[in-house]
């Protein structure tokens, strides 16, 4: 047995994952050609990579096929509604930094708040007949914000990308997405709310709750975690 | 924990139960079309239903209550006054509890009738109570028409009025409302910015999205009124926050909520119910001088419920969700019915949980 250790498998949340390993002395690195996801581990023993979508991490961590992962606090709070029974947090990366957010049209210059969205919200269905669509890929998390913040006469419509041009293509009202500089909003022509925001998610060390382990695996867990805890 | 077997044969004599009580037994399909529900109930129920879609027929849920499917199938075949019972399994997702089943067992006694709402919601209650007999259950009951009465009734703006009875279910927005229509809550700069423009919209901004000008035009005529709209009285405010807090037996709170209707003359008809509910409730055999009464129950829980409601809980399980549930939803029916209204009262029982209380006190 080995402890294995979920890592995205592309991008610049791959390499700067690989970097924060590597300043605690713990090398990560791809094996075998550009196109091939397999990598080691080395600077500690009995520890292997997996190279998977940041998105299957919480899967994974969840059902304990993985006993380590890197992925967004965003992810982990969508993907698990249990998420503090089914995996733990070693440590918070300081990178990938991004809020999920409520953003509406720039244009409606009488919205700044959810108490402004909740009315418009009531508005929008009496005139036209449906209720005000949000894109989004974040159901769970937008849904339950909303409901605790008391905003009615909405619907979620799934989005699983380019989300911010759904307002100008007419197929939702306004968004929920994630930001870090809110560029792409802006260009977009897109506000965020004032108290629009969601969850401020980063790149984050979790660890399965439900992973088996052996005894030398949790010998190796505690040695990786105190390395770079 | 009983079994699938002892679940369905203890609701086939729930429901033989209510059948020699004199309702006709129905069934409804298990699939039920997503639009509906969704238009009733928001986005609540897609969280928490299971839904699924084909080709032909689009989004379907697995059906999440049984209210829905018999008001259409009493508006479409039914004579009044009417009474049904079914039994049959609902699914609910349970990521909040995971320990809770997602799929379970509900008989239910829906009573249809426009002669009498108080004598109707004493033999809905009386029926589930008498059904849960010997549980040893504490009966919760509330009136969520009281509530809607004194908004209703308020001093203020039609468009306020409105706007609160839209959250009598979602207490915390209902609060934040009021706080605002009492002036207690700041206005956010950038709103009095906004209103102190000449003309609000001769700004350089990309009209994007469905939402139009007048219809931002129409909003900001609103918010410039509701600007100008004096605040709703202290006497009213602190009359309301009272009537939220009632928490009594239930001739007690009688009592209070007259009080209470010194300041509030508008909930005084929905006091007459609740008097003649309690005697109706008396005549059926309910001990009413010890039955609980409080004032802001079903408000988080009972959206669509906007009259008499009332569950029945485990008191030393609290970890049990309620075994009974029920209450009045004419306001559903005036939904389902496109404004033809159809005064309904129900309530359902989860014999699962009943056989599983049995066993613990065996």
């Amino acid at each position: 047995m080995s402890i294995k250790l979920g890592v995205p498998s592309k991008g610049r949340l791959m390499e700067k994952t690989f970097g924060w390993f590597g300043k605690r002395g713990i090398t990560l690195t791809r094996t075998g050609s550009e196109r091939e996801y397999a990598g080691v581990v080395t600077g500690i023993d009995g520890v292997d990579l997996v190279l998977l979508s940041a998105g299957e991490i919480p899967r994974e961590l969840a059902a304990g096929r993985i006993h380590l992962g890197v992925t967004g606090t965003d992810l982990v709070h969508e993907k698990l509604p249990l998420w503090e029974q089914q995996t733990e947090e070693v440590s918070p990366l300081g990178f990938g930094h991004a809020d999920l957010v409520l953003a509406v049209p720039k244009c409606w210059l009488d919205v700044d708040t959810l108490d402004d969205l909740d009315a418009v919200a009531a508005a929008f269905r009496a005139r036209h007949g449906h209720r005000l669509r949000i894109a989004t890929k974040y159901h769970r998390l937008v849904h339950g914000f909303l409901r605790e913040t008391g905003v009615a006469d909405y619907q979620l419509v799934d989005s699983q990308g380019a989300t911010e041009g759904t307002v100008m293509n007419e197929t939702a009202e306004m968004v929920a997405d994630i930001t870090s500089t809110g560029d792409t909003l802006r260009a977009n022509h897109l506000k965020i709310l004032a108290d629009g925001l969601v969850l401020r998610s980063q790149a984050t060390l979790w660890r399965s709750r439900s992973a088996p382990v052996s005894d030398a695996d949790r010998e190796t867990l505690k040695t990786l975690i105190r390395q770079v805890g | 924990m009983p079994t699938r077997a002892e679940t369905l044969a203890e609701a086939a004599r729930l429901r033989a139960l209510f059948q020699a009580a004199g309702a006709l037994p129905i069934e409804t399909p298990i699939l039920q079309p997503s639009e509906t529900l969704l238009d009733l109930y928001g986005e609540d129920i897609r969280a928490r239903a299971y839904v699924t879609s084909d080709a032909l027929h689009g989004e379907q849920m697995l059906r999440p209550d049984f209210t829905v499917p018999v008001v259409q199938m009493h508006m479409e075949f039914g004579a009044e006054p009417a009474r049904y019972t079914y039994s049959g399994e609902v699914f609910r997702h349970q990521d909040e509890h995971p320990e809770r089943a997602s799929e379970y067992v509900q008989v239910g006694y829906e009573l249809f009738d426009r002669s009498n709402p108080a004598t109707a919601d004493a033999e809905v209650f009386a029926r589930i109570a008498e059904a849960v007999a010997g549980l040893n259950l504490r009966a919760a009951t509330g009136d969520i028409g009281i509530l809607m009465a004194a908004v209703r009734g308020l001093n203020t703006t039609e468009r306020r009025k409105r706007a609160l009875m839209r959250h009598i279910w979602r207490p915390r927005r209902f609060r934040a409302l009021l706080e605002r229509y009492s002036r207690r809550a700041p206005v956010p700069p950038t709103r009095a910015k906004l209103l102190a423009l000449e003309d609000p919209l001769a700004v350089d901004v990309p009209w994007i999205g469905k939402r139009g000008q007048a219809e931002l035009a129409e909003r900001i005529e609103a918010l410039r009124a509701e600007a100008e709209a004096p605040p709703i009285s202290t006497t009213e405010l602190s009359a309301l926050d009272n009537l939220l807090s009632v928490r009594e037996t239930a001739p007690y709170a009688l009592g209070h909520l007259r009080d209470i209707a010194v300041d509030l003359p508008s909930i005084t008809p929905s006091l007459y119910l609740l008097e003649a509910r309690l005697g109706a409730l008396d005549a059926c055999g309910i001990d009413v001088e010890n039955l609980d009464f409080e004032a802001s129950y079903g408000r988080t829980s009972m959206e669509y419920y906007d009259g008499f409601v009332f569950g029945f809980y485990a008191e030393r399980r609290p970890d049990l969700p309620p075994i009974a549930t029920g209450g009045r939803y004419d306001a559903l029916t005036r939904q389902l019915g496109g404004g033809s209204e159809i005064p309904a009262v129900g309530g359902v029982l989860r014999p699962g949980l009943m056989l599983e209380l049995r066993e613990g006190l065996a």
